[in-house]
């Protein structure tokens, strides 16, 4: 699978409070609640994001709460995958689990800019920066992780093997 | 090669005689827990899986700590699904208000962790019973549901770092100290996908409450999980609270660490983590004249008995500075009335401070102590990341419960040694 999109660019540990902050927790709605995406450190990403786009940070992205509601929100706003050079271990399990693609390249966070046209090959975990001409690979994940990504998500590879 | 603790705990719950670092594992949980703002989560996303039943209805911890008693009207809808959910699944650990406390200085106390069990919560924080020699970890709701279904999780197997704890700590240094001094060490992804064990000889001079700080905190530095030895202290701990049989694990003394760290626990002194990252401390030497609005001596980091009773000592006979909203919160329902049979409630009111039910309330912004624009709050909580207390261009510094009581008196961030 290929997805293409415009680049958000974010730093070092960016925490779940600042993707999704815990005053709006007690909010049940996904689509409401991802209207807040973001918010305390870009308020013009709910704005701008498009369908496929892309976000890209450097160091321990989604550190912090364990609260799920941070990849559900990039999700919800249809964010394609996010790149970053290290993952905190819950958002890490969290985006597997929901079925957010997420990728650790260190070479492509450090490369990437915002508003760079990135397109990415799940299969090869070839990332292609159409901006800039540069091509970066990233891991591929273990065949277990795998199988939850392509199940659709925990739950769902659960159910599969007779749960 | 041998096993550090963690490890040995996670192959005996995989039925595994043996585990390495970064193998993938499927092992048996003991035991679930997900409050208000995660069970919810956890809830639709099992049922909407089709996953019809609980794995033991005895296994699961549902506590209602997080923005209650209700803040609004949509914290009282997430309630009522949990509470709705554990009476169709006869949840027989669910903890409402009048009987639940800040989850993590509660399960302890009822007794529902113990030495060498593995346990998974739908909140980072979850990593606080390594302190009883178990290993636990903070997970997603969706790996929650999993839980809460088949009794089982997954894991890779972590590598360790090992913090080798010497010496004796000074008056006044307690846990907090100990655990903001690593972080602000190894910093906020120092120990990402690791564990952090704790030994050496300096392990016995800490209390239970100590323990329960630092391994609470394991997660500021990106850690899986905190994990201390068993002794007599935790024995003593567990002693009437749990019934049922435990197993002590220790690590193999040819385990493997990533990285060895000593600790000289009499060289600490008081400090303190700086806006807006839990790695930025200061000592309280260093941090210059900082005048705070607000301070909150509470939260699963830091509103256990002994925790209260060291900011009662240090606001006895004394008063808050005026303009210094203090916000006394302690954890559970049996540290709130030893709290008032100790007379540590009447200290408090009488300094000008309020004491609060349990609730996480004000460490997340969510009620009880939102900070306004430009406002600084000294904290025993544990995160003082942009936004968390309130308002974007608020503040937080994280301390012991000594220093945030000393601060309060002050109106100023400063050491009980300078009262």
């Amino acid at each position: 699978m290929v997805v293409k999109g415009t680049v958000f660019k974010y730093g070092d540990n960016v925490d779940t409070d600042v993707i999704i902050p815990a005053r709006y927790l007690n909010i049940a709605d996904v689509k409401e609640l991802s209207s807040h995406a973001m918010e305390d450190i870009d308020t013009e990403f709910v704005k701008k994001v498009q369908p496929g786009d892309i976000v890209v940070a450097t160091r321990n992205f989604g550190c912090g709460s364990s609260r799920e509601h941070a990849p559900l929100v990039l999700r919800e706003n249809q964010i394609s995958c996010v790149i970053a050079t290290s993952f905190a271990r819950i958002f890490y399990r969290n985006a597997i689990n929901i079925g957010l693609p997420i990728l650790e390249c260190e070479q492509a966070a450090n490369a990437i800019q915002a508003e760079d046209t990135v397109s990415i090959d799940f299969d090869t975990g070839v990332i292609t920066n159409e901006t800039k001409g540069e091509i970066y690979q990233a891991a591929a994940f273990p065949p277990f992780i795998q199988s939850i990504v392509k199940a659709g998500g925990l739950l769902k590879s659960l159910k599969e093997r007779g749960a | 090669m041998g096993m550090t603790m963690t490890q040995k705990i996670l192959a005996h719950h995989a039925g595994l005689e043996s585990v390495t670092a970064g193998q993938l594992i499927e092992a048996n949980v003991d035991l679930t827990l997900a409050n208000d703002i995660t069970g919810p989560v956890a809830i639709r996303e099992m049922e909407k899986a089709g996953f019809n039943r609980v794995f033991d209805n005895r296994k699961i911890a549902l506590v209602m700590d997080h923005f209650t008693p209700n803040k609004d009207i949509k914290s009282a809808q997430q309630c009522l699904e949990c509470r709705e959910f554990a009476k169709k699944h006869q949840i027989v650990n669910f903890f409402d208000v009048g009987e639940m406390g800040i989850e993590h200085a509660l399960l302890p106390e009822k007794g529902l962790t113990a030495p060498g069990e593995l346990i998974i919560g739908a909140d980072s924080h979850t990593c606080t019973y390594g302190a009883l020699g178990a290993f636990s970890t903070g997970v997603g709701s969706t790996d929650l549901a999993a839980g809460m279904a088949t009794g089982k999780a997954w894991f890779k197997v972590p590598s360790a770092i090992q913090f080798v704890l010497k010496g004796k700590k000074a008056p006044w240094i307690s846990g907090k100290d100990i655990i903001l001094h690593i972080i602000g060490m190894i910093g906020v992804d120092g120990a990402l996908y690791q564990s952090m064990e704790f030994t050496g000889e300096g392990v016995q001079s800490l209390s239970m409450d100590d323990r329960f700080t630092i391994c609470n905190m394991a997660i500021e530095a990106g850690a899986k999980n905190g994990i201390f030895p068993v002794d007599q202290t935790t024995k003593d701990y567990i002693k009437d609270r749990v019934n049922r049989e435990t197993i002590v694990f220790e690590a193999d003394p040819d385990a493997e660490y990533t990285r060895v760290v000593e600790i000289d626990l009499s060289a600490l002194r008081p400090t303190v983590a700086c806006p807006h990252l839990p790695e930025n401390t200061k000592t309280t030497d260093e941090i210059g004249h900082i005048e705070i609005q607000q301070c909150v001596i509470g939260s699963c980091t830091n509103g256990r008995i002994e925790d209260i009773r060291i900011a009662a000592d240090i606001m006895k006979g004394r008063h808050v500075a005026p303009g210094v909203r203090t916000i006394v919160i302690p954890a559970t329902q049996e540290v709130y009335l030893q709290c008032i049979e100790e007379g540590l409630a009447k200290i408090f009111i009488q300094a000008g401070a309020i004491v609060s039910t349990p609730t996480c309330g004000p460490c997340l912004g969510g009620h009880m102590g939102v900070l306004a624009q430009g406002e600084r709050s000294v904290s025993t909580t544990n995160r003082n990341f942009v936004g968390r207390m309130g308002h974007i261009s608020s503040e937080i510094y994280l301390a012991s419960p000594a220093v945030a009581a000393a601060s309060a008196v002050k109106g100023f961030i400063c050491s009980p040694e300078d009262l």
